[in-house]
């Protein structure tokens, strides 16, 4: 997902620990001052970073067709869509700083590759149907992942989520509609729709971490309930959800071996190739480069900028104090 | 009325072709918080771009859209300043072209939504509100980088030395603002200008950068006579899509 190899750490079992574990049990909300193992802290640093950068990484890949949008409408429903993971990304960078990091410092460690954003986001998108693509199967997937999280321990975490969620699912309605559109319309707009769920079919799968059986951080995380259902619970939703979707739309689902089976009551799908998803994780991805390049052109260009108007602020409230 | 359709259309141009600009800066602005506002502003823009060439449009008839007239026209049909195609440069450019933008759009935006067209003065008072809220963030964005270091400082005097000779075509009016402004529609061009040059010159003060010496005006703009070259690269991205598949709805 969003957050998909977070490294969790070992939980050891002192008094304390057992303490915390049963307000989690309980289901009690975890708030900024409560007490809690630095092993909770250090991961959920790292999941909620991780979902941070994703969101504003994320906005590379639709920022891309924002100036080449074919309509008003179109135009305007993805720069508002693109400014809404804007703010997903503020509000999980502020619910990250309550556990002792800045904002500052994570972007620091984005930039140098010591944190990491989903792999999906570095995918190309090529056609006006990516925009579709991606909001249908992207966020679709996402809102798959960000529901339950609405009950994480960790209540500031919780509370982003929440507001997140809200705007999601517009996100995924938009990004239906133009998969639409475009399914409906001429031969070269079809040809574009297919193109893009082929594309984007198996990256999307990818985007709920490997599965169970190699996913040796989730015990720790479920326990804390920082990770709600295992990758493999949410992906076949997720294929569960879409396929119909895909029959709905007339597009075929780049998977020859996808059927439903009567006995489990779900479909059975070929799983996305790991060995290519740990190499995009790795940094190998068709625009991994591309996207660390334009987010540190960004913050270094926008320099002066930080700093113009920190020293500004600053001469204010000098100004301010020597007035009183 | 035949100036109608030229006052929509010099309005659409500017909201659509500054919006453009602005959302140029998508994922790539000095901190969230900017790349929200200028997410923000772009929206704004568009929205206005909608209602005034909708106008346009509907004044033109044969069944023509706002769309059709964003995507399907050339550089010498577009009638915005040539302020507003400047490019982005960088955040200084970007926010000192939105000041010296805001600080006319809104007293026009005012006077507008007082016209004796209802059409526009519908258009205009739904858009002088975000106008108010643009002008008032540029203005604090240009006194505070102004006014913050000496390499903002520096880098906002550049930008505005650069921008000032494409402020005069805001205030240079033609046959067409003649017959607007005979008709109570719109207000004559030049009659903006001292309450422009006053508040600009105030909120530059603040900002400790001076204003340029030389009133020398670039235009062709407002008049599609000599666009930019710049104009063109920018119609080459918007309208590519419809001009590659002119068949296609979206
Ligand atoms: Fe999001
Ligand atoms: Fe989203």
């Amino acid at each position: 997902m969003y957050a998909q190899l977070v490294k969790s750490e070992a939980a050891e079992e002192t008094e304390q620990d057992r303490a915390f574990q049963e307000r989690i049990d309980r289901k009690e909300k975890i708030e900024p001052k409560d007490w809690m193992p630095e092993g909770y802290r250090k991961t959920l640093i790292r999941q909620i970073g991780q979902h941070a950068h994703s969101e504003i990484v994320g906005q590379l890949p639709e920022g891309n067709w924002i100036t080449r949008a074919p309509t008003l409408e179109r135009k305007a429903i993805l720069l508002a869509k693109v400014q809404d993971e804007a703010g997903h990304g503020l509000y999980l960078y502020c619910a990250a700083e309550t556990l002792g990091i800045s904002r500052d410092e994570m972007t620091e460690m984005l930039l140098d590759g010591r944190m990491k954003y989903s792999s999906i986001f570095n995918y190309p998108t090529l056609t006006w149907a990516d925009m579709g693509a991606v909001g249908w199967l992207v966020d679709g997937a996402a809102i798959m992942n960000q529901v339950p999280l609405q009950r994480t321990s960790y209540g500031p975490y919780a509370r982003a989520m929440v507001r997140i969620c809200k705007e999601e699912s517009f996100h995924q309605r938009q990004g239906f509609d133009i998969m639409m559109k475009m399914a409906q319309g001429t031969t070269a707009q079809k040809k574009m729709a297919q193109d893009a769920l082929d594309r984007f079919w198996f990256p999307s799968l990818m985007m709920f971490g490997p599965s169970d059986k190699d996913s040796v951080h989730s015990a720790q995380s479920m326990a804390w309930k920082i990770k709600m259902n295992t990758n493999d619970e949410l992906r076949q939703k997720f294929v569960d959800q879409t396929v119909p979707q895909a029959e709905y739309l007339g597009l075929t689902v780049p998977d020859p071996d996808l059927r439903w089976n009567e006995e489990t009551g779900h479909y059975d799908f070929t799983e996305p190739d790991w060995s290519e998803f740990m190499d995009v994780i790795k940094g190998n991805g068709p625009c991994n480069a591309d996207r660390i390049e334009a987010r540190k052109k960004a913050w270094d260009d926008g320099a002066w900028v930080r700093e113009g108007l920190m020293a500004h602020a600053e001469k204010r409230r000098a100004a301010r104090v020597a007035a009183q | 009325m035949s100036a109608l359709g030229p006052l929509a259309t010099r309005m659409g141009d500017n909201t659509l072709i500054l919006g453009h600009r602005l959302s140029e800066w998508c994922g790539q602005a000095p901190a969230l918080e900017e790349d929200i506002a200028l997410a923000n502003t772009a929206l704004d823009l568009i929205g206005q771009t909608q209602m005034w060439l909708g106008l346009a449009a509907e004044i033109a008839g044969e069944g023509k859209t706002a769309d059709d007239l964003a995507m399907r026209r050339d550089v010498w049909d577009f009638r915005n300043l040539l302020l507003v195609e400047r490019p982005n440069v960088d955040f200084a450019y970007t926010t000192t072209r939105q000041f010296l933008f805001d600080r006319w759009h809104l007293p026009m935006l005012d006077a507008l939504s007082r016209s004796s067209e209802p059409r526009v003065a519908a258009i205009a008072a739904k858009a002088v509100k975000e106008a108010t809220y643009h002008a008032e963030r540029s203005a604090e964005l240009v006194v505070a980088l102004g006014d913050g270091t000496a390499e903002s400082h520096d880098r906002m005097q550049a930008a505005l030395d650069a921008l000032w000779p494409y402020t005069g075509e805001m205030f240079i009016g033609d046959d067409i603002d003649a017959e607007l402004a005979s008709e109570g529609i719109a207000p004559a061009p030049e009659s903006l200008r001292d309450g422009w040059e006053e508040a600009v010159r105030t909120f530059l003060a603040d900002a400790t950068l001076s204003v340029p010496d030389s009133d020398f005006a670039h235009r062709g703009g407002r008049s599609g006579a000599r666009h930019s070259e710049h104009l063109g690269h920018l119609l080459t991205q918007m309208q590519w899509l419809q001009r590659a598949y002119p068949d296609a709805t979206w």
